[in-house]
């Protein structure tokens, strides 16, 4: 699949957030290469592969920019993720106040990438990985909507 | 949060992490903001979670069912059209 990369490359000042028929395009692209190639797999294991195309398009629309995609596109091991040098590339933070890092432990573990970083920085990465799991998950509705009718 | 702890802190960042929260909130879906409304920070992370694995499930639920629906698809179906189309425009 051709990544697409995510939009304002390099330029801070636009929007972060990925759009949606970028979103869009790159699930529905995955679907069809799926239903060429998974032709005579079990609905299980085409499920499976539906579900990692699902976070997989999702990562890369959001591209290198956020540590969520990021992590999310080194856990499903990506090929075609590019080894760039990250100017917000999260450090691993040092331990700060132990009541800080209690507090969030559930959080770190839901969101991709979440162990590795402050909590401010948590927090934001939340926000937007809720954004984008929500359009996601009504892309995925709305591809369903349109096969079943 | 206990006092000792918060003397560190500059107030600049507990401002900018209430605000996080604060927008975290608002991404809740409606039936979950209103149990929240008055939530401390820790009943809003709770909320949070319990949202995302919820979204998370729901990514499972549909990618069985459209495995389901893709199974009674050819690649003739009006359904794979469906597809073409929309990759097309």
């Amino acid at each position: 699949m051709e990544p697409k990369s995510c939009s304002g490359d390099g330029n801070p000042s636009r929007n972060l957030h990925p759009s949606k028929p970028l979103m869009a395009a790159n699930f529905l692209r995955c679907l069809s290469r799926i239903q060429q190639t998974a032709t005579n797999s079990s609905v299980g294991s085409r499920s499976r592969r539906i579900r990692r195309a699902a976070y997989a398009s999702m990562a890369y629309s959001a591209g290198h920019r956020r540590a969520w995609s990021w992590a999310l596109l080194r856990k499903l091991r990506c090929r075609r993720v590019r080894p760039v040098i990250l100017p917000r590339r999260p450090r691993i933070a040092r331990p700060q106040v132990v009541i800080e890092i209690d507090r969030a432990e559930v959080l770190r573990k839901l969101v991709p990438g979440g162990t590795g970083m402050d909590y401010c920085r948590l927090l934001e990465e939340t926000a937007d990985y809720i954004r984008c799991l929500a359009t996601q998950v009504r892309l995925m509705q709305t591809v369903t909507d349109s096969i079943s009718s | 949060m206990p006092i000792e702890m918060s003397s560190r802190r500059s107030r600049i960042t507990d401002e900018e992490i209430n605000e996080l929260i604060s927008k975290l909130q608002s991404l809740l879906p409606e039936s979950r903001r209103r149990s929240t409304s008055r939530a401390s920070a820790s009943k809003l992370l709770k909320e949070t979670c319990s949202y995302i694995r919820s979204l998370h499930r729901e990514v499972d639920d549909l990618s069985d069912r459209l495995s389901d629906l893709m199974s009674t698809m050819d690649s003739n179906s009006p359904q794979a059209e469906i597809i073409r189309s929309i990759l097309r425009s």
